[in-house]
């Protein structure tokens, strides 16, 4: 309802300032609000205003592509670029609601390496082009817990650690989660996830803590819980305990044990009513300086490689960002990639099953 | 009429030094006293906020009295909750229940009562029959008309054989050929049945046509307690004589008087010999004179009539079994004649002189009222 | 009093003074009033169409109509339709649909084919992306060879029979998903799995929820109502304000207000410790699952079982009660004899109100539901939002709808519907 009437009020706004707009140079580009945003402000969208003159207006949404299904599918498209999940990405591209992107147009690395190249691999798919590595990991308050969890087996752990846990409201990572802390190799997480066996095993130790669960939806929710006391630890995006941390100071620590790291990524609707800035914009924003860069606001790896040394300390220069980083070597030692595919497969049965699990 | 052994002159209801306040700071009914007889109608009779629906709430349990007793056949009844009081009541709007067919709304006294099915509804049929609507129970009270509404109401207040009925304005609601009719019906009933009635109503006629006795109210006080006769011939006070039919008020001081006469010189100068009712007598007090417009006889041929004025004729007006003639008398231009429509009348017209008179019997002297 | 209506005479039609049927003169004049009733009720009905009618029909004919995989793919979906079915079928399908995969490789649309099978066979729908991402690899036959080459599930005869069942347009697939049912392989209407069943359990919830709020709504409502439609009107209106005032609130802040008053460190858990109720450590869980659910729906379904309530009160005088009481009824019976059937249509009409509210609630639940507060309509709004599957989300909204209509008729049937007075 309430986005039904925002996506009303940006089209009527459009419609009636559109061509205005269009004129001038303007864009949309949607993300996922809060800390991450700002991120994105200071990184991309103020030097590229400043380079073009092409003013970045940025919305927020939750996720998904339903909202942006919606715009295409009525004919009405109103944001230009999306910052979308891999598995949306995907998704969108095969749905046909994503413009394709050649990579071809992406600039090159500082010393000539082609984008194709300089970009980690998987991080460029046919409708996207990703910014940044997140992670979904958990963190506790370090001034409750001293002797804070160490393993994602402590986060189950009810004995050791007792009081309530937060977790995101959707299958997703705390599956593959739930198998890493019942002793399941990372590398084995999805197969295991294939099979019937693998997924009764993971709803099982989801149950052993399923009593003591906050269900948690939006990004910015997990540190609100820990800061409240509602819980003692919570899984989130590492961004966002980062900030809590760097930011407001928070008492917070991360555990990076059993990470599951997923992929941001720039996504062209089909349709979108500025598409030439929006190409423009993309070019910018990925390039390795820009990338880098963001790291100055938030704990988020870049997607090239070259981008990598150039990540320095964040913006109160004085922490260092590489160790905060997913792709750290050090925190990826038991981490897994979110797998895109096994979730398109999987997802509207797991989410039944979810749903059927939470509401039992 | 009662066959009962008491006989019809023994108390039945009696108001002891009853008030009532609403408020803790005014009294709706101030130090009443009366006493109904087994088998009486008794009419309180009065306008509205004078204390007369306040009355009967209390004798019918829904408003205590805030100070005094109520007896019932000698019991004293303050505590006594409505339900066990075994008073019969018609409401103004009927209040029949209008989820309930007619012949249920009669049978309810008799089911809470707890009486048996076969014989609840012998009586409901009885009861019918003798409202006229033997036919009418299987209707639901908004398929009747007013007056079979109304009908169904008094029945339902008699099926359970009270020996006290209250009627609270019952007949507001009809209109005047039916109401007249209904108050045939009711004193029929209450002359079969002997049941004592307190009947609430501020229509005069009905008052008069219904009752034994008519206690008039007037700001929380008996004004007068009597027979619908002697209140109209014989009023004892300015208000019941303004309040209960037709009448001619002339204000005065008194001049002289004796036990049976006394003398009233009016403010244009002119002197009337009246009836001493409600004055004390004593030289200047001052007066209202009643007179209702019957006894005032136009161009009177005898000399003895101790009252002679002239009036001029101000307006006529003809209403077939009488004529209304309004005069201008003693300063006095609402002064009203009724002459009967006999073959002899004067015939009258406007702005002409005639001669009028009295005699002093029928000229009350009472308190003293404001001159309009 | 009591006339009969005369006998019309069967002698023909009555004629009016100027020789015209009576009918006919009668429809003539009045046509003119009825045409401007049309005219001034037309936008109105106009809208109805639009705004309701139409996506509601729209909505119901999505629930069975799902064309998803018959537009990716139309050329394989009308062979399939022919094909006898039973194992793998032969060369000449493959090839049709080698042809179309290309076809809508081209268009990038296999995304929406895809989804629609993986509803009938979970973890199918990369067989079609991946696929459709190689299949311009085959360049000529054999096709079906080489498209198992491509992916060895292609020659799974259970993927067949569901192709050829998504191949028809029209199913009752979702229909059944809304109820925990599915088709198995040979077409057979079966049981989900026990782990996967939610719907059925969830409709129930939600009719128990809604039946348990609109009871406690009639509990809390009566007493209120009675209140109001007794005390002086100055008195009453003051009263009334304080019920509409939240009425007049949004329904967000409301439900937020509760978030306030119920969670672990609010303000009521707060009053429970400081007077000792409860121990620190023990704080009442009061949001976040059904009780926090119920508490705050209930408090805002509340207005719309008091304003029936107390608009059939208003117009029942005093008398009745008195009469009751007089006729030698005790205030229970009086109460339980004479009052109280006649609030039942206001009952009837807010307890309805309440219920159908209710049954279709989706904010608060969401927000203060935590697991076991969710209703129906927040499955809804998840098939709608996130996993997409539209016509699920249409079929659980069909079924919401029609039990809402049988709901009505079932009052119809016992109260009568021209008995409700909703004030």
């Amino acid at each position: 309802m309430k986005l039904g009437l925002k996506t009303i009020i940006a089209a009527a706004v459009a419609a009636s300032f559109g061509g205005a707009a269009m004129a001038d140079g303007s864009l949309t580009a949607v993300s996922w609000g809060g800390a991450y945003t700002k991120s994105q402000v200071e990184a991309y969208h103020k030097p590229f205003t400043a380079k073009t003159g092409i003013n970045v207006v940025s919305e927020d949404y939750n996720g998904g592509i339903a909202e942006v299904k919606a715009q295409v599918e009525a004919g009405n498209v109103t944001w230009d670029i999306i910052d979308v999940e891999l598995s949306d990405a995907v998704r969108g591209c095969d749905e046909g609601i994503f413009e394709p992107i050649d990579p071809a147009i992406l600039p090159p690395a500082p010393d000539g390496t082609p984008a194709t190249e300089d970009f980690l691999p998987g991080t460029l798919v046919e409708c996207g082009v990703a910014t940044i590595v997140w992670s979904t990991i958990f963190a506790y308050d370090k001034s409750k817990l001293p002797e804070g969890p160490t393993s994602l087996a402590d986060f189950f752990d009810l004995e050791k650690f007792p009081g309530k846990r937060g977790l995101r409201k959707t299958p997703k990572a705390n599956l593959e989660m739930a198998l890493i802390a019942d002793g399941v190799a990372p590398g084995e997480v999805y197969e295991l996830l294939g099979t019937p066996e693998g997924i009764d095993r993971a709803f099982a130790k989801l149950d052993t803590i399923k009593d003591e669960v906050v269900w948690w939806e939006a990004g910015a929710q997990p540190p609100q819980l820990l800061a409240d006391g509602e819980v003692v630890m919570t899984t989130a995006y590492n961004g966002r305990i980062f900030n809590a941390v760097a930011a407001e100071g928070k008492p917070f620590e991360i555990v990076w044990d059993g990470q599951v790291w997923d992929l941001d990524l720039w996504a062209i609707p089909k349709g979108a009513p500025n598409m030439d800035n929006a190409i423009e914009f993309l070019k910018f924003s990925t390039d390795t300086q820009r990338l880098a860069d963001q790291a100055k606001w938030i704990a988020y790896g870049p997607a090239r490689k070259s981008s990598a040394p150039l990540v320095g300390k964040y913006n109160d220069g004085k922490i260092d960002m590489g160790p905060q980083m997913p792709t750290s070597p050090d925190n990826l030692k038991t981490a897994i990639q979110n797998d895109f595919e096994f979730w398109a497969d999987n997802q509207d049965q797991l989410n039944e099953r979810f749903n059927a699990w939470l509401a039992g | 009429m009662s066959g009962t052994g008491s006989g019809k002159s023994s108390t039945f209801v009696e108001f002891v030094n009853v008030q009532k306040s609403y408020d803790g700071e005014t009294l709706v009914v101030k130090n009443l006293n009366l006493q109904i007889q087994r088998g009486e109608f008794l009419t309180m009779l009065g306008p509205s906020g004078s204390g007369k629906t306040t009355t009967l709430m209390m004798l019918a349990g829904f408003e205590m009295a805030t100070h005094g007793d109520i007896l019932l056949d000698g019991q004293p009844i303050n505590h006594v909750p409505p339900h066990k009081r075994g008073i019969g009541m018609v409401f103004q709007n009927y209040a029949l229940f209008p989820h309930m067919t007619v012949a249920e709304n009669l049978a309810f006294p008799l089911e809470v009562r707890g009486m048996g099915q076969a014989e609840r509804e012998e009586k409901v049929q009885r009861v019918l029959d003798m409202v006229e609507l033997g036919s009418f129970g299987a209707r639901m009270p908004a398929q009747l008309s007013g007056g079979q509404q109304q009908r169904v109401a008094v029945a339902r207040a008699l099926v359970f054989d009270p020996e006290l009925v209250l009627m609270d304005e019952p007949l507001g609601a009809l209109d005047k050929n039916l109401r007249e009719q209904m108050q045939y019906e009711i004193k029929h009933i209450h002359e079969n049945l002997g049941v004592t009635v307190v009947y609430v109503t501020h229509d005069q006629s009905e008052a008069l046509t219904m009752s034994d006795r008519i206690a008039v109210f007037n700001d929380g006080v008996i004004q007068q307690l009597a027979a619908p006769a002697v209140l109209y011939e014989k009023p004892e006070n300015a208000f019941c004589a303004a309040f209960i039919g037709e009448n001619n008020k002339l204000n005065g001081t008194v001049t002289s008087a004796t036990k049976t006469s006394v003398k009233v010189k009016l403010e244009t100068g002119e002197t009337v010999t009246a009836l001493p009712v409600n004055i004390s007598g004593k030289k200047g007090e001052t007066t209202t004179l009643s007179l209702r417009p019957e006894r005032v006889t136009v161009n009177p041929r005898s000399k003895s009539l101790p009252n002679m004025f002239e009036g001029i004729v101000q307006e006529v007006i003809y209403l077939g079994d009488h004529i209304r003639t309004r005069l201008d008398i003693a300063g006095h231009d609402d002064f009203i004649v009724k002459i009967p429509n006999s073959a002899a009348h004067p015939a009258l017209n406007p702005g002409t002189k005639v001669k009028v008179g009295w005699s002093a019997e029928d000229c009350r002297a009472l308190d003293a009222v404001a001159s309009a | 009093m009591s006339d009969v209506t005369a006998d019309a005479g069967p002698s023909g039609p009555l004629l009016a003074a100027d020789g015209t049927p009576l009918k006919k003169k009668l429809a003539q004049t009045t046509r003119q009033a009825k045409i401007r009733a049309l005219l001034l009720t037309a936008p109105l009905v106009v809208f109805l169409l639009a705004g309701f009618v139409f996506p509601i029909g729209q909505m119901l004919w999505r629930s069975i109509h799902n064309p998803a995989f018959s537009d990716v793919l139309p050329n394989l979906a009308v062979a399939l339709k022919t094909w006898d079915g039973g194992g793998v079928p032969g060369e000449d399908i493959f090839e049709i649909a080698v042809a179309d995969l290309k076809q809508s490789r081209e268009d990038r649309s296999i995304g929406r084919a895809a989804t629609r099978v993986n509803y009938e066979l979970p973890g199918s729908r990369s067989l079609f992306t991946s696929t459709a991402r190689k299949v311009n690899k085959i360049d000529g036959p054999p096709y079906k060879e080489k498209l198992i080459e491509l992916d060895k599930d292609w020659d799974d005869p259970v993927l067949w029979s569901i192709l050829k069942r998504v191949s028809n347009d029209y199913t009752a697939s979702f229909y059944l998903s809304a109820v925990d049912r599915k088709y198995d392989v040979n077409g057979n209407i079966v049981s989900e799995a026990e782990v996967q069943q939610i719907y059925v359990k969830l409709f129930m919830r939600t009719f128990w929820m809604s039946a348990l709020i609109t009871f406690l709504c009639f509990l809390l409502a009566f007493p209120v109502s009675y209140l109001l439609s007794v005390l002086p009107l100055r008195t009453s209106n003051l009263l009334m304000i304080l019920v509409l005032l939240p009425f007049w609130t949004s329904l967000l802040v409301r439900t937020t207000a509760w978030i306030a008053m119920l969670q672990s460190e609010g303000v009521v858990n707060d009053i429970l410790v400081t007077t000792g109720l409860v121990g620190d450590e023990n704080r009442a869980q009061l949001i976040y699952n059904q009780t926090g659910t119920i508490i705050a729906m209930t408090h805002i379904l509340l207005p719309f079982m008091i304003l029936p309530l107390y608009s059939v009160m208003k117009t029942i005088p005093p008398s009745y009660m008195r009469a009751a009481r007089s006729l030698g009824a005790n205030s229970l019976t009086a109460f339980r004899r004479v009052y109280f059937p006649q609030t039942v249509p206001g009952i009837a009409a807010g307890t309805l109100l309440v219920f159908i509210l209710s049954i279709g609630f989706y904010i608060t639940p969401a927000l203060v539901g935590g697991q076991d507060g969710q209703m129906i309509s927040n499955l809804i709004a998840f098939h709608m939002q996130s996993s997409l599957n539209w016509s699920l989300a249409a079929a659980l909204g069909g079924i919401l709808l029609a039990s809402v209509l049988i709901l009505y008729w079932l009052y119809n049937k016992l109260v009568g519907v021209d008995n409700l007075k909703f004030g």
